[in-house]
């Protein structure tokens, strides 16, 4: 058997596929800070804490309702959106007229909150979520099961369709526009209230997908989305606040790179994104795809 | 008043009365006062500051902080978000233009939605400023300032508004663009728009409008019909201080 740079195939790829499986949950995730940001100029600090509710979601709607995996891929976003536009309309759409940071210590408390109140229900050890796509194929440089195959593809395919919603369709030019100028488009006739309203509830709803996807791989606990977020928020930081595109490359990119620095110098893999971030952001404060604003 | 344009076109479209506006602690309109009637080109003239352009954001909505009495097709508009005054029939085109840079030059035209029938198609839009279809796929923000006019005001005549509030369309432009935007403006009033508009140049407001307010300090201090304009030359000089 060949060997790349002294590694063994099988090391380099099984590698690569989990920094692709994580750079798919780091797109997902954060591609929905980037909505809600570019919209509501709020840095939703309850991403994390929505993400786990997607991934406890999908475990309920099993438990007590008997739904399946493939159901809850579609019931459980909408749930967890739901949520987000309760958040939004109860609370967050009273702080816009105020410093950026009181949206912040909003949805950072909001986070606690959840976080705590999942973790008296459940505790703090993982609940199991059966694999619905069990098994794989072996490619011959590397086995590839069937589920970890499937996250990556869905995730791409969502965060493509997410970008071409924003950047060619009629709807998403109300956005980029409301991003810009919300007075103008308003006075245009456009109700962009409950336009922000809907975007929050998007992004959390984005958020709530990729806790579903996670719910097989990952143990579905509280803190799921605490650890994972720490690492998103990084990846927006690089990517650019609020650039769509930025998200998705930056998200998958990261995760491979992180998956190579588990091949090649596993010291350094928990800390990699971190090192890149301080880089980008002596070289380029406003992120590799962003712009100031 | 009774002198001001003919008898077809008396009826009174928008009726501002006692308009008091603020932005946040300041008080900046106190008691405008006056009125449109369908299918007239009204300005409003006055110097910096005076309160033409609030007097437009306070009729829109944009401006919130608002009392008194904006009365559209015998609607009462004070009190109502600006997406329901657009519904009403009524469009603006700010100052600054506000193009949007992260949308096309066709995005942009499409933008404001059509809310109500009469509007302009888009072929008689093209039509009247063909460059904005030579230059369709462009950045907004990359058209030249009076392209960018062009598209402002070219975008609000597709949504059926019957009022368009045009806050000085000719600042900074070359001659040749303004008097292009003079005909335009002539045009849409033989097509039954009614225009308020907001101008610093009295010159311009001459050859396109019907009659002028005078503002000041945030109210009319005057009306001059525009076949009274060369009579009142000399108080008009005084008031803007030109």
């Amino acid at each position: 058997m060949f060997e790349l740079l002294g590694v063994p195939p099988q090391a380099l790829f099984g590698q690569l596929l989990l920094g692709l499986i994580n750079g798919a949950f780091y797109a997902l995730l954060s591609l929905g800070l980037a909505v809600i940001f570019g919209m509501l100029n709020v840095i939703n600090f309850t991403h994390g804490a929505q993400y786990m509710m997607g991934a406890f979601a999908a475990w309920m709607l099993l438990q007590y309702a008997g739904l399946p995996f493939w159901v809850a891929l579609v019931v459980a976003p909408l749930i967890i959106g739901l949520t987000g536009i309760i958040v939004e309309r109860l609370l967050l759409s009273r702080l816009y007229h105020l410093d950026h940071l009181y949206g912040l210590l909003l949805t950072f408390g909001l986070a606690l909150i959840f976080e705590g109140l999942f973790r008296k229900q459940f505790g703090s050890s993982g609940l199991p979520y059966q694999n619905p796509l069990p098994g794989g194929v072996n490619l011959g440089f590397m086995f590839l099961p069937w589920y970890r195959g499937f996250i990556v593809m869905f995730s791409l395919v969502v965060c493509l369709g997410t970008w071409f919603l924003i950047e060619r369709t009629k709807l998403g030019a109300y956005l980029r526009a409301a991003t810009e100028n919300p007075q103008l488009v308003q006075a245009f006739g456009i109700n962009v209230p409950r336009m922000i309203t809907l975007t929050y509830g998007f992004g959390v709803a984005l958020a709530g997908l990729a806790g579903v996807l996670a719910a097989p791989i990952y143990s579905v606990t509280p803190v799921m989305g605490a650890n994972l977020i720490i690492v998103v928020f990084a990846v927006v930081v690089i990517g650019g606040m609020g650039s769509i595109l930025g998200s998705i490359v930056t998200g998958f990119g990261l995760g491979i790179v992180e998956g190579f620095t588990k091949v090649f110098y596993p010291e350094a893999s928990n800390t990699v994104i971190f090192i890149i971030m301080a880089i980008v952001l002596m070289i380029r404060p406003a992120g590799l795809f962003g712009t100031q604003r | 008043m009774a002198e001001a344009g003919n008898t077809a076109r008396d009826a009174p479209l928008l009726t501002v009365r006692d308009l008091n506006a603020w932005y946040g602690e300041s008080h900046v309109l106190h008691g405008m006062t006056f009125d449109v009637m369908k299918g007239e080109v009204v300005t409003l003239l006055g110097r910096n500051g005076a309160g033409k352009t609030t007097t437009m954001r306070s009729i829109m909505g944009i401006l919130r902080k608002r009392q008194g009495s904006v009365i559209y097709g015998g609607k009462e508009t004070v009190g109502l978000s600006s997406n329901m005054i657009a519904q009403l029939g009524i469009a603006y085109c700010p100052e600054e233009r506000g193009i949007f840079s992260s949308l096309s030059v066709r995005e942009n035209l499409t933008l404001p939605p059509v809310l109500r029938p009469g509007g302009l198609s888009l072929e008689e839009i093209y039509e009247l400023f063909p460059r904005l279809l030579e230059r369709g796929a462009s950045q907004g923000t990359k058209l030249s300032g009076g392209e960018q006019q062009m598209l402002a005001i070219a975008r609000i005549l597709r949504t059926g508004a019957e009022l368009l509030l045009l806050d000085e369309p000719t600042e900074g432009l070359a001659p040749v663009i303004v008097q292009h935007i003079g005909e335009i403006i002539r045009t849409l009033r033989r097509r039954g728009f009614t225009v308020l508009l907001v101008e610093q140049n009295f010159h311009f407001a001459a050859t396109v409008a019907d009659r002028h307010y005078v503002v000041e300090h945030g109210h009319v201090i005057d009306m001059i019909p525009n076949s009274a304009l060369e009579a009142n030359k000399e108080k008009l000089t005084t008031y803007l201080g030109v």
